[in-house]
């Protein structure tokens, strides 16, 4: 595997749920060190593909490969533990841990397995965690003293916590005022480009899509309609129609 | 507190228990004190699976009682010491809890408790059907008078191997709860996708969960036999065992090592005094009153008064 091979290959994904054909067909390749977005109507299957990736739901047809090798059937775990991390659309944080806590887990179970032993010393690594989204003060708080803006940057600093190659941000900015999905922006941007983590954008926020990807691909009604420069795409009439109406 | 050190004071503890049994110098206190022994072990055997990964096991019954049954079969067929037996009891419910966990924990909530619920009615039809551990008639066990090489009589002896356990797996309990494993299943618990995307192995974690559950309650129950000296299908799976050992944890607190210990003592302590003074109806009487009350006062049990 070279440095030049695609982090991430899907190939004729399909999914569906009962008759309903949720996905269908999907081809889709990553470049290490892309930003790439992911946009379309409610219902169109961005979830469904995140959760196909992620490995929460089963693809029927179709392969994915990370780095090579292919994920078919491979549980959520272990994909997060090969370097394959996501946030969730709604945050779904653990209740009952605290903020610090919350963020020890993916560090014991995704980073400690995959390397080894214990590099580095957690409580340091969650605190700088924190710190990097924001809530480094509330590290002892429980989830439930959180606004909803903050369970989202929570939410991401436990997808980071796993210290992912591949993150999938499922619509982290929702709900985010102006200045604060610039402070998201450029902590993904930073993330790429220091860290070098592809990372593959999932959002409604077109101001925030269009600055950060590097590409789009638009999904309608469980197909990918385009996929290329972002400002193309935007203007390609089934994009336009897809959102607009024709 | 560090773990060794944890377990140094439990065994503190628990000599100074066997120290106040033999001042008292009561047989009665013996017979007593070994039922609350074995409910704090079943409370925080049961607390392994259902307070900490949240898994509310009903099958409380079937475990105790293949315990109860291999030591049945032990005793029929071998000379083995209680300690054997008490960890073949252990063996074979473990391994029946890792069964039962791998075809049932794909079920959530209620679900999962009605097939624990239906295991133990499973296992009472084989063990009534077996002629060999007695069948429906049940299965009578001499026990030895006393202990040779300890000194003791029986039900001393019975009542210290039971403190053994507790000191066990209470210790097994504390150190699972802020360690790697008890920190995976707290995030069972609260959320398991967001588990399995953190890298937690949920089966894998529940399965652990299930044996170690299971497991303490095989190694509780061996010893019943001795203790009952009569063993029945209809009282080894008693469903006041399951009643019990789930209101004990829930009214001491499910978050902590702790709280199935106060429940268990408090709950245990308080029936077999009613049983004395009143009658062993009221006992049952007891745990439905005190579940209720814990229920609107303290759903977070005792220890939840304490802290948050």
């Amino acid at each position: 595997m070279s440095a030049t091979d695609p982090i991430l290959q899907v190939a004729g994904l399909g999914k569906r749920f009962g008759g309903f054909v949720a996905l269908a067909d999907i081809e889709l390749e990553v470049a290490r060190g892309e930003r790439l977005g992911l946009i379309g109507p409610n219902g169109s299957g961005k979830s469904t593909l995140v959760n196909c990736l992620a490995g929460t739901l089963r693809n029927e047809a179709g392969t994915v490969r990370f780095e090579g090798k292919l994920l078919d059937g491979a549980p959520a775990h272990l994909r997060t533990r090969a370097g394959l991390s996501r946030t969730f659309q709604l945050p779904r944080p653990f209740g009952t841990l605290t903020l610090a806590e919350n963020l020890r887990v993916p560090i014991l179970y995704a980073v400690q397995t995959r390397e080894g032993g214990s590099r580095l010393n957690i409580e340091d690594r969650c605190r700088a965690l924190l710190d990097t989204v924001g809530l480094a003060d509330k590290a002892a708080r429980l989830p439930k003293d959180l606004t909803q803006i903050e369970m989202r940057k929570l939410e991401l600093a436990r997808a980071m916590a796993a210290e992912p190659r591949l993150l999938i941000a499922d619509e982290a900015m929702a709900g985010l005022s102006h200045g604060e999905v610039d402070d998201i922006l450029a902590l993904l941007v930073r993330l790429n480009e220091q860290q070098g983590i592809t990372i593959i954008m999932i959002e409604h926020i077109m101001r925030a899509v269009l600055s950060f990807s590097q590409r789009l691909v638009v999904l309608v009604a469980g197909r990918k309609i385009a996929d290329g420069d972002p400002q193309d795409v935007v203007r390609q009439q089934d994009v336009v129609a897809a959102y607009l109406g024709s | 507190m560090k773990n060794p050190i944890f377990v140094l004071w439990l065994i503190v503890a628990a000599l100074l228990t066997f120290v106040l049994a033999r001042l008292v110098d009561n047989a009665y206190f013996y017979f007593a004190g070994y039922v609350v022994l074995q409910y704090i072990v079943l409370a925080t055997a049961w607390n392994i699976l259902g307070g900490y990964t949240g898994y509310v096991n009903f099958g409380i019954p079937a475990f105790i009682a293949l315990g109860a049954y291999s030591t049945v079969v032990l005793h029929k067929t071998t000379s083995l010491p209680l300690i054997v037996m008490m960890i073949v009891g252990g063996i074979v419910s473990g391994l029946v809890g890792v069964g039962t966990g791998y075809l049932t924990l794909r079920l959530r909530g209620t679900f999962f408790s009605i097939a624990t619920l239906a295991m133990a009615v499973v296992m009472q039809t084989l063990v009534t059907n077996w002629a060999f551990v007695g069948g429906s008639r049940g299965a009578y066990i001499i026990r030895p008078a006393t202990v040779q090489y300890l000194g003791m009589n029986y039900i001393e002896y019975l009542f210290l191997m039971m403190l053994g356990l507790c000191v066990l797996s209470v210790g097994v309990a504390r150190a699972i709860e802020k360690s790697r494993l008890g920190y995976g299943f707290a995030t069972i618990r609260d959320d398991e996708l967001a588990a399995e995307a953190s890298g937690v192995p949920t089966l894998r974690l529940k399965l652990i969960a299930c044996g170690l559950s299971g497991g303490f309650m095989g190694m509780a129950g061996a010893p019943l036999p001795y203790y009952v000296t009569y063993l029945d299908p209809a009282s080894a799976f008693s469903l006041s065992y399951a009643v019990n050992t789930i209101a004990m944890p829930l009214i001491g607190g499910t978050s902590s090592w702790l709280g199935p210990i106060l429940g268990a003592i408090l709950l245990g302590t308080l029936q077999q005094v009613a049983t004395v003074t009143i009658s062993s109806a009221w006992s049952l009487l007891i745990v439905g009153v005190m579940l209720v009350v814990f229920v609107v006062a303290a759903p977070k049990g005792i220890i939840g008064w304490f802290w948050k």
